[in-house]
């Protein structure tokens, strides 16, 4: 925005604080004046809906360290203190917990719908790679909030995650017992966990999606067409087949909040185990270090790459397979070397890599929550085969021309 | 609109197809924390067989008064067999050391039970002991084998004796088999009260449910009819977007 349209008023409080605050600029840049293409669709509800979600971590977070003692012999009765004697405390951990696959649900979708549109190629690279890294982040946030419960589940599965350090050459060993701060996952452990998980990353979180933001503000929004909408603007510089944001998207939004919340509420009110996809049933156990549960599988939104790691034999193997699994997400914008944006556009060769990609995902993720047999570790490294091979066939189709894509319109489908 | 609702219901029924079930066949006590009648039945064997070695303790004695519609008084008086105050957790008298003496391991606590093993695994538990001359208690069960407690009911349900059955050339254990009039009821009535048992270690082990569904249902139909006038709020503002 050229300065000397610097939107200010000159009465009033809006005028008083705009001589001292841009907030009438900022409100505009951002939300009333923000043009976004006309052209979004289902797809694009989940950004907003990860913010909601985030807030509402957040929110229901602090009331839980109201009452929430981390403390070996404290953490577990503590919560159950909070979801009988706290007053309205069974609701606020059911929010939390179901919160907590409720983020990651939207933020698949979310980033399904960037990989689907190609949001992440150029101008847009580093929106997804703040996207990533707050992914990154999201997972270490969820991973220290599963253990402050202190159940078995969270014990074990703090005890396995940890020790997949260990696997690392040379520095392994020293670097999980660094992170433990203790030979085995003990109070220590409980403790910083705690204050990681409820000051250091939810502020790194929320810098990172004010840096997400600023990102997709300075380049605009991409839309399901994949096409530019600045190229064609009207004489006051509009884009032609942009809306503002406020008061278009936040109604939408609004409409999007509420359709979220009704299933959000169905498994907060009626189904807050989730059938133990949410809350695991171990996890009703308190943490014992000297009873090794008979099956430890992660949460949900992990076992994807959990299940990546047990396809490959070789400890260190599995974990580097699990950590490239996540590293080459951040460097899609350079293997994809395809000028189509959209999946509208694309070649077919690139929908059935992308189908195939999808459905190896949740085939990874249905094997990471069973117990290994040999018929499931063969899916597994198929899963696993398949979920590198779209990222190497990518490259191959766009970096040697082999995609034939469709004309891409000039201006976005509307209707 | 409508592919909308379908991709949403898309994304949710992958997940919620990979919901654990039940290892191997267990019986299904038709658990309903509405059923208040049951749940004080139940309330009145749990203090009676179960507490004398188990504790409940994050269940509070008033907690369960005020939700079971007793009054305290008659909790008080009937329900606390302990020293215990109206306002303490549901505390076992016997001491856990002494306890691992007498049984070699200390009996679990009762509260979370249903959470952690399922209420259909405690109430087939409970129908499972039978008759073991070769245990220190003289009891086994078929589903908790070598299980160190002993059959608490059995003045009730009688002597179950195991009942064997030929598989593949190997003699096991198939089920169990009671004699009617070994014990004081019947086979049915038996079933009746593990169900009630069973009933109200599931509303210990989550005192709000019934409270939570019901509130489930108001805020449901509150949000539809957000979402309802969100919709038609939106529909409005996009009238002009061509």
């Amino acid at each position: 925005m050229n300065k000397m349209e610097k939107a200010t008023r000159s009465s009033g409080l809006l005028g008083w604080i705009d001589e001292r605050f841009p907030l009438t600029e900022l409100w505009e840049q951002h939300v009333s004046k923000y043009y976004a293409p006309k052209n979004f669709n289902f797809w694009y509800f989940f950004g907003s809906l990860a913010l909601l979600v985030l807030v509402i971590q957040i929110v229901s977070g602090i009331f839980l360290t109201m009452n929430y003692k981390p403390a070996g012999d404290l953490a577990f009765d503590s919560v159950e203190y909070i979801m009988r004697d706290v007053e309205w405390g069974w609701l606020i951990r059911y929010i939390h917990s179901t919160g907590a696959s409720a983020f990651f649900v939207v933020v698949y979708l979310h980033m399904f719908r960037g990989v689907m549109y190609g949001s992440y190629k150029s101008p847009r690279e580093l929106i997804w790679i703040f996207g990533m890294l707050i992914y990154l982040v999201l997972m270490a946030e969820a991973f220290m909030g599963y253990l402050l419960p202190w159940g078995q589940m969270s014990y074990w599965g703090a005890q396995v995650i940890i020790s997949l350090f260990g696997a690392l050459p040379g520095i392994g060993e020293d670097l999980a017992l660094w992170i433990r701060g203790d030979y085995n996952v003990s109070e220590v452990t409980l403790n910083r966990f705690f204050a990681l998980h409820v000051i250091a990353l939810p502020l790194v979180l929320v810098f990172l999606v004010i840096a997400h933001l600023m990102a997709l503000h300075e380049v605009g929004s991409n839309n399901p067409d994949g096409v530019d909408i600045k190229k064609h603007k009207d004489e006051s510089g509009v884009p032609l087949d942009g809306i503002p944001f406020h008061p278009y998207y936040t109604v939408k939004d609004i409409f999007g909040v509420g359709v979220f919340l009704i299933v959000f509420s169905l498994v907060v009110f009626f189904a807050p185990e989730f059938g133990g996809m949410f809350l695991e049933a171990p996890n009703f156990e308190p943490a014992n270090p000297l009873k090794t549960p008979d099956h430890i599988a992660p949460v949900w939104y992990f076992t994807p790459f959990y299940a990546i790691l047990r396809a490959v034999p070789n400890k260190l193997g599995g974990v580097l397979a699990m950590g490239a699994a996540i590293a080459v997400l951040f460097v899609l914008p350079w293997l994809d070397r395809g000028k189509v944006k959209s999946i509208r556009y694309r070649g077919l060769g690139y929908k059935i890599a992308l189908t195939l990609f999808v459905i190896a995902f949740i085939l990874l993720g249905y094997l990471g929550l069973q117990q290994p047999t040999p018929v499931k570790t063969l899916l597994a490294q198929i899963g696993t085969a398949t979920y590198f091979g779209f990222f190497i066939f990518l490259w191959l189709y766009t970096f040697f021309g082999w995609e034939k894509t469709k004309p891409v319109p000039e201006r976005v489908t509307f209707k | 609109m409508k592919k909308f609702f379908l991709a949403l219901l898309i994304a949710m029924v992958p997940v919620a197809g990979f919901a654990a079930g039940p290892t191997g066949p267990l019986m299904d006590p038709r658990v309903d924390p509405n059923d208040k009648a049951s749940l004080q039945r139940g309330a009145k064997y749990f203090v009676n067989y179960c507490l004398g070695c188990h504790s409940a303790q994050y269940q509070r004695y008033n907690r369960l008064a005020a939700d079971l519609d007793l009054p305290e008084d008659l909790v008080e008086q009937y329900l606390i067999l302990t020293d215990a105050q109206i306002g303490d957790t549901m505390e076992t008298a016997m001491d856990p050391v002494d306890a691992e003496r007498w049984f070699g391991v200390a009996p679990p606590d009762l509260t979370l039970t249903t959470r952690l093993r399922g209420a259909d695994w405690v109430y087939t538990y409970l129908n499972s002991f039978y008759v073991d001359p070769s245990k220190a208690s003289g009891w086994n069960n078929t589903l908790f084998p070598d299980v160190a407690m002993p059959h608490v009911l059995w003045t009730l349900q009688g002597t179950p004796e195991p009942a064997y059955e030929e598989h593949n050339g190997e003699i096991a254990i198939a089920g169990i088999q009671v004699e009617e009039g070994s014990g004081l009821l019947n086979q049915a009535e038996y079933q009746a009260v593990t169900r009630d048992i069973t009933n109200f270690m599931a509303y210990i082990a989550e005192p709000i449910k019934a409270d939570r569904q019901s509130l489930g249902i108001k805020v449901i139909a509150f949000l539809l009819v957000f979402t309802i006038l969100a919709y038609l709020l939106k529909k409005e503002y996009w009238k002009d977007v061509h």
